[in-house]
Formats: C-alpha cells, structure tokens, sequence
C-alpha cells in the first residue's frame, strides 16, 4: 500500500528584490541569490496569501500552462533552495567554523601613544575599554619577534598571512616597523609562504623617507581622515585643540604621488555634524586622490555629544543611498567607483557569505598589544577583561572559545527573524562592548539602517547582475585567502 | 535548474547540488565526466569471474573482462543474485524483451511491481 503523504507548502525564509523587472530572492539561510522566472515568482506569490497542498500549486501552475512534470520540478527546485519549505521542514543555523581556526591576520599594535587627541577616540576617549596602567607604552622587537612566529605557528595550512600595523599612531613607533617587515619577510621565506603588510595611519608623522619604504614593501595604506578642512578638524586635533588637516594634507598628496604599489584608502569617522558624505567623499577622492573610502560611524555611548542619533543616521543613509547610485552608473559603464562600502558589502553577496560571526576578530584575526597581550582585534588591545592570553603563554584556548560562544549568531535571538543576518550576524563586538556592556549583544541600535543597507546593495547587486554580469567578476577573488 | 537561475556564487553551488541529485545516471565510461556528474564507483575486489559493480585497476569499466551490463542478465538468467531482476521464468517472461543489446537498449528494462 502506498502511504498518503499530505504535503502543505509555505514560505521559506527568502528576501525579495527587484533589479528593473526582473525579480531575485535572496534565500537567508544560505545567502544564495537566485533570479526567479514568472511561473517561480507566481508560486512565492500564492504561499505568501496562504499555504497550500502540493495538489492546489499543481493545479494552479497548469493556469499558468505548467505540465504535472514541469510543476512538480518548479516545487522540487524551491524546496531544494529553500525558497518554500513543507511544515516539517527543520530550521537551519550556519554551521559553526572549525574548532581550531587557522590564523590569516595579526594586528601588531605597535604602540598606545598617539600624537592626536581625537574627540571621538576610542582607545582613549571616554568609551574606552582599554586599561593600559603599567602596561609598556611601545612594542619591543622581542614581543613583535614572538608575535609574529605566533602567527606562523597558528596559521595552520594557509599559504599566505597578513600582518597590519596599528597603533595609537603606527608611525611613532616606525623604527619597530621596519624591523618586523624584514623579519616577517625573512620568516616568510624560510618557510615557503607569503605575507603582506598593511598600515592605519592619521599621516602626521609621513615623510618622504618613510612613504619611500612603504611603497618599495609594498604596504597597504589606511588614512583616517575625515574630509575637508572644516570637517576633518572638527575632531581631529591635536592635544592643544589645533585641528590637524594642514599638517597632513601636504603629506597625504605626497604619500599618494609616490605609493604607487597598492591601493591607498581613506577611512572616515561619521560623527554628529560630520555626515556630508558626499562631500567628504569628492574631497577624498577627487581633490587629494584616494583610491577609495570608507565611512563608518563612530562608535560611542549613546549620549555622547558627537554621537550621531538616529535622525543623523537617516541622513547618512540617504547620501550613502545618492552615493551608491553613482557607484551603480560607474559600475555598469565597467568603471571601479572608490565607494569602498558598496564593493564591500557586494563582494560578500557575491560570495554568498552566510556568517556564525559578524567578523574574523577571534578567529582567523587577533590583535596583539605592546604589553603582548593577546586581543580579539585592534578594538580591544590593552583591555585586560577581553585579552584572550598573552604571547608569552600562547592563545588561551578557553577565553578564546567563550569569545566565539558569546558572539555566535545562534545566541543572538533578535537576529533569526532579520533577512540581513548573513552578512550582519549582530555587528560589531567592539560596538556592542561599548553599548550593551556584552560583546555578544546584537547592535539593535543599527538593524533598521543594515536592513536597508543590505536591500539598496542587493537591489545594486541585482541589477549589475542583470546589466553588466562581468563586473562582478571583480569579486570573484576571495580577500586574503 | 531551471526555473530559478543562480545570480551568486552560493547559489551555484546550491545549483550544482541539486543537479547532482537530480541528473539522470550516468555511463562510466563517459570521459571526462562532469564533477558535478561524477558517478559513486565501489572499490571492490572480484572473487568471483562476473562483473558487478567491479572497477578495473585504473578506476574505470573499460578493462573489464565483459561488459558492465552483462551483469544484468548474469542476475537474470542464472538467479546468481535473484533478488534484483524479475522472476523471468514464471511471471516475467518478457521482461528484457525491448532491450536487444544491453549496451544500447538498457533504458527500455522496466521495473515492476509484484
């Protein structure tokens, strides 16, 4: 006897957009992009009204001049992308990574001192979670030394490392710079791998000299910089309250006329006051010559004078959303636009990321402080209730672990019903510390903008797909593999 | 798939999944196959001088010393393994009936439902 199985149909767990006419979902629990076709769309159509058996959808599909065979394959190939799903179908959460997770990136802060005295400062302004007390102020070679044999040792089977200098500022203590590039280079060699370097600057301390090494070593370069004059030195100033763009501009056209062997970047700070973006970026771009930029705002306690407040994050993001149509002309024309967040967040929807955590920081990227203390990032070097060991004694494995623990999209109970979770997984740990006072704390305070970030890309995405399919090649290659 | 094209990369990968499950079977001795398409081959030894589900020494079917799909009939007419062809003596009779040479017309075996 043949059982009688009553299958009923619903909706699987799927963001809809269009690109034009033409309709895509991005099914969330993969972070899949399909490109439905009519009779596909009408199926989504009739299970968003209701749920219905096999039969109904059968039958309504013939309307539609589907054969028996063909419908059933158009429900077969929704089932198995998860567009649509029977009632029994089990939830799904991404898997988690690997126990040991191979180390790619080490971020040597190589020294807590900065030459600045940036209002919105995380490491020392008044939502700091370091505690630099009795701890060395600059790295020595020995502790870089043994940082980066650390990275080597726990790289595991990855052919290439990456090493980023940060500070306070990198550049005061760039005699310790020039040293561990040509150790790690040495290293490198000895061991068949390769390695790159990168740099955060605030480029007060550039000269030709040093611009000189960076470009023949081929290290990349991050410029915080906040824009033009007015903008920039609204925050950024030195300790006797003197902004500081006069001083840098002169060096940063210098730095990008002579570094001609990687890209050069401007990173911003977005604070309240501070949200022309458009004109930060055509001051970044086209006045000084940055290859790209990138906005964030900045992270701080709500109640903070240059906190931007939700009203301000409205406007960012609709000269982010004016500023992402200029990136889609330029992309259909074939042109690299320097809008940094768009090529970001479209090379994870290239890729199809789907995350267990909003970034590698405790995975495959650590921070290491003067002292040798071992952080998650950059973001929590020098704090001792988030060290994760010290280089001395080696990655504690089990601070480590309830690191990941806490972070893991799966304890983010606020983040299973958003769309926008394979990619976002929760946001920030640093941001969620200084908000919540729990790293593993989803960043609520940002799921509406990352929503509508995460559909205006999409939407972006959708239609280079459907207009000029081979810029998206550009994404094809994997940072940092 | 059909009705839903792949616009990324995971979803291509979901693509060739679902194909894999679906695609119809697939000769071994197809070369080169498609990854995608590649068939699962049973390492195994043969004791016995009837090709089953045997590999020759280089993987493949070629070097066998008869036909892969004389192992049909092998079942079929001698009851060597009579629990995976049909009865043909008694209830079956013309069961390989549309299938001449094995080779070509194996497509036409049906099953059937005792």
């Amino acid at each position: 006897m043949t059982p009688t199985i009553t299958r009923t149909f619903r909706l699987g767990e799927f963001h809809e957009f269009y690109a034009g006419e033409t309709r895509f979902a991005y099914i969330v629990p993969a972070g899949a992009i399909f490109e439905l076709d009519g009779p596909a769309a009408a199926v989504l159509d009739d299970l968003a009204v209701s749920e219905l058996s096999l039969e109904e959808l059968v039958d309504r599909l013939g309307a539609l001049g589907l054969n028996a065979e063909d419908a059933i394959g158009l429900l077969g190939e929704l089932t198995q992308s998860r567009a649509i799903a029977t009632g029994d179908a089990p939830a799904e959460t991404p898997q988690n990574p690997p126990a040991v997770f191979p180390l790619q990136t080490l971020v040597l802060n190589l020294t807590n001192q900065c030459n600045l005295s940036c209002g919105y400062c995380y490491e020392y302004g008044a939502d700091k979670v370091a505690t630099p007390q009795g701890k060395p102020k600059f790295m020595d070679f020995e502790t870089a030394r043994a940082a980066i044999d650390m990275l080597f040792a726990e790289s595991g089977e990855r052919r290439g490392v990456h090493i980023t200098f940060f500070g306070g500022e990198t550049l005061m203590n760039f005699p310790l710079l020039e040293r561990v590039v040509e150790y790690a280079n040495q290293q490198a060699a000895a061991l068949g791998r390769s390695i790159d370097f990168s740099l955060t600057t605030n480029a007060t301390l550039l000269t030709p000299a040093i611009i000189q090494f960076l470009s023949v070593n081929r290290i990349g370069v991050t410029v915080s910089m906040d824009g033009p004059p007015e903008l920039h030195d609204a925050l950024r100033v030195f300790a006797n309250g003197r902004g500081s763009y006069d001083i840098i501009a002169p060096k940063v056209r210098e730095l990008l006329a002579v570094h001609r062997t990687r890209p050069i970047a401007a990173r911003v700070t977005l604070t309240s006051g501070v949200t022309d973006v458009g004109r930060i970026y055509r001051h970044l771009k086209h006045d000084l010559g940055f290859h790209e930029v990138g906005f964030a705002p900045v992270t701080t306690s709500p109640d903070r004078l240059y906190a931007i407040g939700e009203r301000g994050m409205g406007d960012v993001f609709e000269q982010f959303r004016i500023l992402a149509g200029e990136y889609l002309e330029f992309a259909l024309r074939g042109e690299l636009h320097g809008f940094s967040n768009v090529s970001d967040t479209l090379a994870e929807l290239y890729q199809g990321v789907n995350k267990s955590h909003p970034c590698g920081a405790g995975l495959g990227l650590m921070g290491v402080g003067p002292s040798g203390d071992i952080a998650p990032c950059h973001r929590f070097v020098d704090s001792d209730t988030h060290a994760l060991g010290n280089i001395a004694t080696g990655i504690d494995r089990a601070k480590q672990q309830a690191f990941l623990d806490r972070g893991h999209i799966d304890g983010k109970y606020d983040c299973h019903s958003c769309f926008a979770r394979p990619l976002c997984a929760g946001g920030c740990h640093h941001e969620a510390y200084v908000r919540y006072g729990d790293t593993g704390h989803p960043n609520l305070h940002y799921c509406d903008w990352i929503r509508d970030w995460t559909d205006l890309c999409l939407r972006i995405y959708g239609t280079i797909h459907a207009q000029n399919p081979g810029f998206l090649e550009n994404f094809a290659e994997r940072k940092g593999l | 798939m059909k009705h839903l094209r792949p616009a990324n990369r995971k979803a291509r990968r979901i693509d060739e999944y679902v194909n894999s499950l679906t695609e119809d079977v697939v000769a071994m001795q197809q070369n080169p196959v498609p990854p995608a398409l590649r068939p699962h081959v049973p390492m195994g030894c043969a004791l016995a001088f009837s090709p089953g589900w045997e590999v020759d020494s280089s993987g493949g079917t070629a070097g066998l010393c008869q036909p892969v799909e004389r192992d049909i009939y092998d079942c079929y007419v001698t009851c060597f393994w009579p629990a995976q062809v049909p009865d043909h003596l008694n209830n079956y009779p013309n069961w390989a009936a549309k299938c001449a040479a094995a080779t070509k017309d194996w497509r036409n075996l049906d099953l059937v439902f005792p």
